[in-house]
């Protein structure tokens, strides 16, 4: 299920090859496949992301695994600001990633729906290896 | 002392030389003075250790009598965690005594044959519990006789504890009737345990109040089903190995299980009168807290004599700490103690007890107001010297408590009117002795904060009274002055006081209380969480802490309207089953009363097998789980063992553990098992504030454990049964309170099913019964549940049937997912499993 690097969106002439910006796009399916509010977890350039689809069907993204004991994001509770881990339940703010409890932060992506009720992921690569 | 080849080591190079501050005894005013040099800067003068005869942080020993009673875990009373000595840097030598000081070369000799030297040595040891002379104390060995019990520290009240609650443990004697001991006897009385005081004075508490009011105290305590004799001497304890009963001068001795000794307690000076020392009742100090004589010693808390006083409470050594940390550290060296004039309260719920000062009166000229009312168990008297208050008790009203003790304690002019300082009679309230008290006034005697530290919080920004108390640490010690915190931050805020938000809500995110959210959530017809938010939440705003308390609450009121968003559900409640520490999840499949059978037990070796589970364990409640189940093979794990689920993951009835029962065991009475197997097809999944365990035993040798359940049957002799609701085992231990006896066990089945209906609909998210059930009262209880007091019970059955009625197997949901990807990984790269194969 979880979608590999798959064709880039109209924007991006071609995943092997970053844009400027050190950016890849990602699609990763239809949103259907995430219930509102809850969240779903996707293998992304070898890195785990948990999409979350909000009752407001806005999306946002975070890594997928919790700083704090290796927790499963993607499983946690959430609402419009935060998503709560579902082991010790600590709670990270769904747009940056900062904790709202003292742990470490997530990673945030940036991640939208295209035309097509697909879900576009933006992985900015930050290491130059690629 | 540093030499060249030193590299330095400490990631925080110090700039001078810091001296040497070696603390013995860290109990709370050790612990405190420690603080009060931390707050004066004292981590760059000094580098800190600290010696403690208990294997422990600093804790708030006043409180143990509420942890006797139940009302606190002794997990919540520790004020300096081992955290906190490791924050501030401090050398922590926990479990280890002090057995000698060296005044001229400066260094101290513990137990585990460690020499630490000092610049500046702080003696804080405390006192311990008097064992008076009688026969039969101790064994032989020298050791105290098993069942016999001191009143000071964790471990005392743990042991008691352990003792009370041994099944065959029924009676005890507390031996001296002052505050530690009532508060002892009230502590054991909650463990179903019948006690006996015996107090040697004339009355009860007679060093805090006179005969009239001791009478009345005597009342109100023996209401409890405490009994008490006066004017009693214990003279031996009986019993071989192990207690059996006390002998009293004059009077038949009394059978007993245990002893516990509360005649007062003795400064510990052992280590002072050995090491050369001033010792007369105990240590010796000036107004500085310096033991006579000694440059670099002080002392501090119950170890010391001050001016000819020794204290036997918190609140003066609030202001003994100030005064030495002013001193140690150089902050103020004009500051002095002058002593502390001690006002004591009695902590048994139920009997209100305040007394400061003189008993009576003692001059010609001291005025004494009276007032009785034996009736009511209400007693005041008042005793005034050139117009400011001198003593006082108070007893079974304690409206006026907090104003007369800031009078007495401050002095402040009273009103002409004297009755008003007993009653509100339109004289000066609360409020206006809350304006009046000065500054520096304490609030809070057991965390010794004062009123400014209060308004200062206030100011700060912090209005709600609960923040105050949190950031203050005000009204945690033994609550009693919870009231005037409340006034002190309503005065300070100016009436902009913020009501606590989350104190009464149900759940964070909806400023409602239970009855007033079940009342919104009915009149406006809500059906889901989502519905809910947008009706009742400020700004519409959704809150991921409400949501399952909210899914929760609907499907009890709404049964089959309820309109089920996944979303609202807690993982566990989305797939059916508890997410371990790695990720996967445990599979414990329904096995009701924890009876199974061949084909079962194949079932479930062949699933095991199947799916290569990592770990078989048979739980507490009676069942097997299987752990170590990744989420996306949970359905096929259902289908294959094609067994009810069994619950083991919400906030719903778990389970019911049973016993042997009467079909096998010689000693049955009753069908457990049968019975036990009835209410769990019964009741079985349905949801709750909090988790329900449920056991059915088949006599009062209790196998099933059914006194420490939430709900717990008890079969008895002549085919009756008893039900127990209330009880725990967990991290909380609590004795269950009897609800009902019956004789049939079809109506034990509807009692336990209107209890739980009750709790439902009237407890708190996440209170279990063992704080619903002290909070609400058994008489309340039984009034409502078995007398049908409120006229509801038959709406209580109506709606536990309607739960019952819509029960559905969680589990049918392997062959038709509810969500998309319901059951898809999480944690997609996670080399499982992770759980140990053993
Ligand atoms: C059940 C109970 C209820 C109480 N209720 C109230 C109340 O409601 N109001 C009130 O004002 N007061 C109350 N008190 C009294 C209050 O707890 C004491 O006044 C207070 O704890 C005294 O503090 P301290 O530091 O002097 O002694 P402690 O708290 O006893 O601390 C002394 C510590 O030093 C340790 N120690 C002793 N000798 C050595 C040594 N040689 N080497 C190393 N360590 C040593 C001891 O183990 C102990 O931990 C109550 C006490 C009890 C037991
Ligand atoms: C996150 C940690 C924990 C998890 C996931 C967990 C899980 C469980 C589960 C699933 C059961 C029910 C088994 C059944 O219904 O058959 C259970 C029972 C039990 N648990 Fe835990 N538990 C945890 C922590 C604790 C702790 C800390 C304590 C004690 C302080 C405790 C004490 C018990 C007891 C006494 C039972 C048996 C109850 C009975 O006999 O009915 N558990 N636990
Ligand atoms: S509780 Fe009584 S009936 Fe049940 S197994 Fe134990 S001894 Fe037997
Ligand atoms: S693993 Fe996420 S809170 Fe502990």
């Amino acid at each position: 299920m979880s979608a590999a690097p798959k064709s880039p969106g109209p924007m991006n002439p071609s995943p092997v090859n970053p844009c400027p910006t050190n950016t890849r796009l990602h699609t990763l399916g239809p949103v259907d496949q995430i219930p509102l509010g809850e969240g779903r977890a996707f293998g992304v350039d070898g890195e785990q992301v948990a999409v979350f689809r909000l009752r407001d069907g806005t999306l946002r993204a975070l890594s997928a695994v919790c700083p704090h004991r290796g927790g499963p994001i993607a499983d946690g509770t959430i609402d419009r600001q935060v998503v709560i881990c579902p082991l010790h339940q600590h709670a990270f703010d769904l747009e940056t990633g900062c904790s709202r409890t003292g742990a470490e932060p997530l990673r945030a992506y940036s991640v939208r729906e295209d035309a097509e009720q697909n879900i576009v992921l933006h992985n900015e690569m930050n290491d130059v290896e690629n | 002392m540093t030499s060249v080849l030193d590299r330095p080591q400490g990631r925080h190079p110090v700039a001078g030389p810091r001296r040497r501050l070696v603390v013995v005894g860290n109990g709370m005013a050790g612990a405190r003075a420690v603080e009060e040099i931390l707050a004066r800067g004292g981590a760059d003068q000094f580098t800190i250790t600290m010696f403690g005869d208990e294997p422990y942080g600093n804790y708030n020993r006043i409180m143990l009598s509420h942890v006797l009673s139940g009302e606190d875990s002794d997990a919540d009373i520790f004020l300096n965690s081992l955290s906190w000595y490791r924050e501030n840097s401090i050398t922590l030598h926990a479990n280890v005594r002090v057995d000698r000081i060296d005044k001229f070369t400066k260094h101290v000799f513990s137990n585990d044959g460690r020499v630490t030297p000092y610049d500046t040595l702080i003696i804080a040891t405390g006192s311990r519990s008097h064992m008076p002379p009688m026969d039969g104390l101790y064994t032989p060995g020298g050791s105290v006789k098993h069942g016999v019990f001191g009143f000071r520290t964790i471990d005392d009240t743990r042991k008691m504890i352990q003792h009370a609650q041994q099944d065959h443990h029924r009676r005890a004697v507390v031996i001296g009737g002052g505050l530690l001991g009532l508060e002892a006897a009230y502590g054991l009385k909650s463990h179903g345990i019948e006690v006996e005081v015996v107090h040697s004075g004339g009355h009860l508490m007679n060093a805090q109040m006179g005969p009239d009011g001791g009478a009345i105290l005597r009342r109100s305590v023996e209401a409890l089903g405490i009994r008490v004799h006066t004017s009693s001497r214990t003279t031996a304890v009986l019993g071989k190995d192990r207690v059996s009963g006390v002998s009293l001068r004059d009077r038949e001795d009394i059978a007993c299980d245990m002893v516990v000794v509360a005649a007062g307690i003795r400064p510990n000076v052992d280590l002072a009168v050995l090491s050369g020392l001033p010792v007369e009742r105990a240590i010796v100090v000036d107004d500085r807290l310096r033991v006579q004589d000694e440059d670099d010693i002080y002392a501090v808390g119950e170890c010391i004599q001050h001016r000819g006083e020794v204290y036997g409470l918190v609140a003066p050594l609030w202001e003994q700490a100030v005064v030495l940390a002013n001193h140690v550290t150089g902050a103020d060296p004009s500051s002095a103690y002058l002593g502390s004039r001690t006002a004591t309260k009695l902590k048994v719920a139920g009997v209100e007890v305040a007394s400061m000062g003189l008993h009576g009166p003692e001059l010609d000229t001291d005025e004494h107001i009276v007032f009785s009312e034996p009736s009511r168990g209400v007693f005041k008297s008042i005793v005034v010297r050139d117009n400011k208050i001198v003593g006082a008790t108070l007893l079974g009203d304690s409206r006026k408590v907090a104003y007369l003790t800031q009078a007495y304690d401050r002095g402040l002019p009273l009103p002409e009117e004297r009755i008003s300082l007993m009653f509100d009679v339109g004289g000066p309230g609360g409020d206006v002795g809350v304006a009046e008290l000065d500054d520096g006034a304490q609030v809070c005697n057991c965390n010794g904060v004062s009123k400014k530290a209060l308004v200062d919080t206030v100011k700060g920004g912090c209005t709600t009274v609960s923040g105050a108390m949190d950031a203050t640490r005000a009204g945690k010690g033994c609550g009693s002055c919870k009231l005037l915190v409340r006034q002190v931050v309503e005065w300070a805020a100016d009436g902009a006081v913020e009501e606590d938000p989350a104190a009464s809500y149900y759940v964070p995110g909806i400023p409602l209380d239970k009855p007033s959210l079940m009342d919104a959530i009915r009149k406006q017809d809500l059906r889901s969480v989502s519905e809910v938010f947008t009706a009742l939440a400020p700004g519409s705003a959704e809150d991921a802490k409400s949501k399952m308390g909210l899914a929760s609450l609907l499907k009890m009121m709404l049964a089959d309207h309820y309109i089920d968003e996944r979303d609202a559900r807690f993982i566990n409640d989305r797939v059916h089953a508890n997410i371990q520490r790695d990720g996967t999840f445990s599979v414990v499949p329904q096995m009701k009363g924890g009876v199974t059978s061949v084909q079962q037990l194949r079932r479930i070796a062949d699933v095991a097998e199947k799916h290569n589970v990592p770990l078989i364990k048979l739980t507490g409640g009676q069942r097997i789980d299987l752990l170590g189940i990744p989420k996306e093979d949970l359905p096929q794990v259902w289908a294959d063992l094609d067994m009810p689920s069994g619950y083991a993951y919400g906030k719903s009835f778990r389970t019911v553990k049973t016993c042997v029962g009467k079909d096998f065991c010689r000693y049955g009475t009753g069908d457990s098992t049968k019975l036990g197997i009835e209410i769990e097809s019964r009741f079985q999944g349905i949801e709750s504030p909090a988790k329900l365990k449920l056991a059915v035993s088949g006599c009062p040798r209790n196998c099933a454990e059914s006194l420490v359940k939430d709900v717990g049957v008890v079969a008895v002799e002549g085919g009756r049964w008893e039900l127990y609701v209330g009880g725990a085992a967990g991290a909380h231990i609590r004795k269950g309170d009897l609800l009902a006896t019956v004789d049939d066990p079809e109506e034990v089945k509807v009692l336990a099913g209107r209890f739980m209906q009750y709790y439902r609909e009237q407890a708190n998210w996440l209170e279990r019964t063992y704080s619903f059930v002290p909070r609400v009262g058994i008489e309340h209880l039984r009034a409502v549940i078995v007398d049908d007091a409120e006229g509801i019970a038959a709406a209580l059955d109506a709606a536990m049937q309607e739960s019952v009625d819509s029960y559905v197997d969680p589990w049918g949901e392997r062959d038709d997912p509810l969500t998309p990807g319901q059951f898809r990984t999480s944690l997609p790269l996670t080399v499982l499993p992770q759980v140990p194969v053993r």
